[in-house]
């Protein structure tokens, strides 16, 4: 099969990998509908859609069927032009943004068949595309010519370019440590021994696993969930508020787009993550081969998972990617929706911060191991964090008792203490349940 | 080729209907696409770090902004007015041709012998463009990285009455 693909002219090896690719993603999105559907229910204490197929599974092509045949409506006010391409250009990057994920092995028999562009610039071309996303909701806001819509449009446009920043500095931190953008190097990156030690050659270095790579990824993981527009950061469509926020004025086929795209973008969020953090396409943080060759007893076991894990290399990204789903689901059950200025000193106040100072440990932990070897590396890693940590506590955080604000060492400057936000219980009062 | 043409004619085409729309929000939404296209002739090039810079600068930062401007100045539907025939706008059309004229008598000698790229594999990669901004020219970035900061510090005491 590899022989035959490499044989192909480019753009046909191009076009087949696209279609590998992008077929998976449009079976599952229905799939991820009813997913999503079935595990609120069931987080809630509801049965959820059970009637339509064996447990429900048909639920979304009945749903897809009645949003075709339903009246499209579009207003007399809208600016036509505009407000028929937004939906197009929102499903664009949902689709261009996995172009340069690597959802398989980068070497041997498999290697030509994923990603799509193994570019130089892997990483910067998934920040790139994601930014686009904000025109979609944008101009549909815009176009629809209704005041709600356009503030969620608005909405949207603040809160992307916010959180892109802090998700830019923290995956700046992995590429970094990585020394490459591609995201086949940042996979391979993750296969050598933990933490730099030969003697833990048998597990992977998942970048998760790592201390910066840790705070990388929940800074990560929550700009992802921010830049997707999902609840608790779905101020653009809260509909208590702003009705739906831009897709108010859309109907039938056209508001099935803005869905899809939002929940394939979910899902190759996902991957992102995986393929950044948790080792990409790797079944476990275990070097398989390296397990055979140490501990003879279960060699013949370690060869066959290492055969699995190598073969079936798509499925366990896919099982990533369903993990991050469910983690988006999860969340949306779980959290109430921030309000606007919450979610603005988040982004700016708490996650920005955060990520450069990660970024300056990642540089002072790359320095260190090359001046003093990998103990010598981590041992700053761990003096860098207790700095930034004890810096953190006394002056930047307000809350803390032992900080020097609470000290009145340093003071915030007038008027500030009135714009403090407003708590629901005073934090000053014991609160007695 | 082929793809440099289609990208190309496509890029005119956007940059047409930038001039040509009458409604401001259309004309920017068609300079987004024109350097969206612009990235990706730079693609083509094989310079793919430019290109991801084009879109991340221009069309993922800067054009959003403008698209803001526009919306909440709501410049609103579009006007026409009739103009007068006057000799000025002959004048105008003849200087505009004449730097038409001297720019292309500049750019089209260079493209005399050119072919086809011939720029070294590693050429803008993002290891030779950080190696160059980091030995090179690392004074002349610092201090543009001191420029954006003066100016971000500016913004925040223009926008903030009380400190």
């Amino acid at each position: 099969m590899t022989d035959w693909l490499i044989q192909q002219s480019p753009a046909v090896q191009a076009t087949i990998r696209v279609l590998v690719f992008v077929l998976p993603v449009l079976i599952i999105v229905p799939g991820l509908i009813w997913w999503e559907r079935r595990l609120l229910s069931w987080m809630q204490d509801r049965i959820g859609p059970n009637r339509v197929g064996p447990f429900g599974l048909l639920q979304p092509i009945a749903d897809g069927v009645k949003l075709f045949f339903k009246e499209d409506i579009t207003p007399a006010a809208v600016d036509r032009l505009i407000y028929f391409v937004a939906p197009a250009v929102a499903l664009f990057p949902a689709f261009a943004i996995g172009a340069t994920l690597p959802w398989g092995p980068h070497y041997g028999p498999l290697m030509h068949w994923t990603p799509i562009a193994d570019v130089n610039i892997g990483i910067l071309y998934i920040l790139a595309i994601s930014s686009l996303g904000v025109y979609g909701v944008v101009l549909s806001g815009y176009a629809s010519n209704n005041k709600y819509s356009l503030l969620g449009g608005l909405r949207a446009s603040a809160q992307l370019i916010s959180y892109e920043l802090a998700m830019s500095v923290s995956l700046a931190g992995i590429v970094m440590a990585t020394g490459s953008l591609k995201l086949t190097d940042m996979v391979a990156e993750q296969m050598k021994p933990l933490w730099g030690w030969d003697a833990a050659a048998v597990f992977q270095n998942w970048f998760i696993f790592t201390p910066f790579g840790f705070i990388a990824a929940v800074i990560f993981l929550i700009c992802m969930v921010a830049e997707t527009n999902r609840a608790p950061f779905d101020l653009p469509e809260a509909e208590n508020e702003i009705i739906a926020g831009y897709h108010t004025e859309y109907s039938s086929m056209k508001f099935a787009v803005f869905f899809m795209g939002e929940y394939a973008t979910m899902f190759i969020f996902g991957g992102v993550f995986a393929t950044v953090f948790l080792g990409g396409w790797n079944m476990l943080p275990v070097n398989w081969d390296v397990l055979a060759a140490q501990v003879p007893a279960v060699a013949p076991l370690a060869r066959v998972m290492d055969g699995a894990n190598y073969w079936l290399a798509p499925l366990w990204f896919l099982g990533k990617c369903a993990g991050g789903i469910t983690f988006y689901i999860w969340l949306r059950a779980t959290l109430p929706r921030l309000r606007y200025d919450q979610l603005m000193s988040l982004g700016w106040k708490s996650l920005l911060p955060m990520a450069v100072a990660n970024f300056i440990v990642v540089a002072i932990w790359i320095m260190c191991t090359k001046l003093y070897g990998p103990a010598g590396g981590w041992i700053a890693m761990f003096v860098a964090l207790a700095i930034v940590y004890v810096l953190y506590l006394n002056v930047v955080s307000a809350t803390s008792k032992s900080g020097w604000y609470a000290q009145g060492r340093i003071r915030m400057t007038e008027g500030a203490e009135k714009r403090r936000p407003i708590a629901l219980v005073d934090p000053t009062k014991e609160v007695r349940p | 080729m082929t793809v440099f043409m289609v990208l190309s004619t496509i890029a005119i085409l956007a940059a047409l209907g930038v001039v040509l729309f009458s409604s401001p929000v259309r004309s920017a939404l068609c300079l987004v696409f024109n350097f969206f296209t612009l990235a990706f002739i730079y693609f083509g090039l094989k310079t793919e770090l430019l290109g991801i810079t084009q879109i991340v600068v221009y069309t993922g930062a800067i054009m959003v902004l403008f698209l803001f401007v526009i919306m909440l100045l709501n410049l609103g539907g579009p006007q026409t007015w009739k103009e007068r025939f006057e000799f000025r706008t002959v004048l105008g059309f003849g200087f505009g041709f004449a730097l038409a004229a001297v720019i292309a008598s500049q750019v089209f000698a260079n493209f005399q012998y050119f072919d086809k790229p011939q720029a070294p594999d590693s050429f803008g990669s993002p290891q030779a463009l950080g190696r160059v901004l980091f030995t090179h020219y690392v004074w002349p970035f610092e201090i543009a990285s001191i420029l954006l900061l003066i100016g971000i510090v500016g913004s925040i005491m223009l926008a903030k009455r009380k400190l």
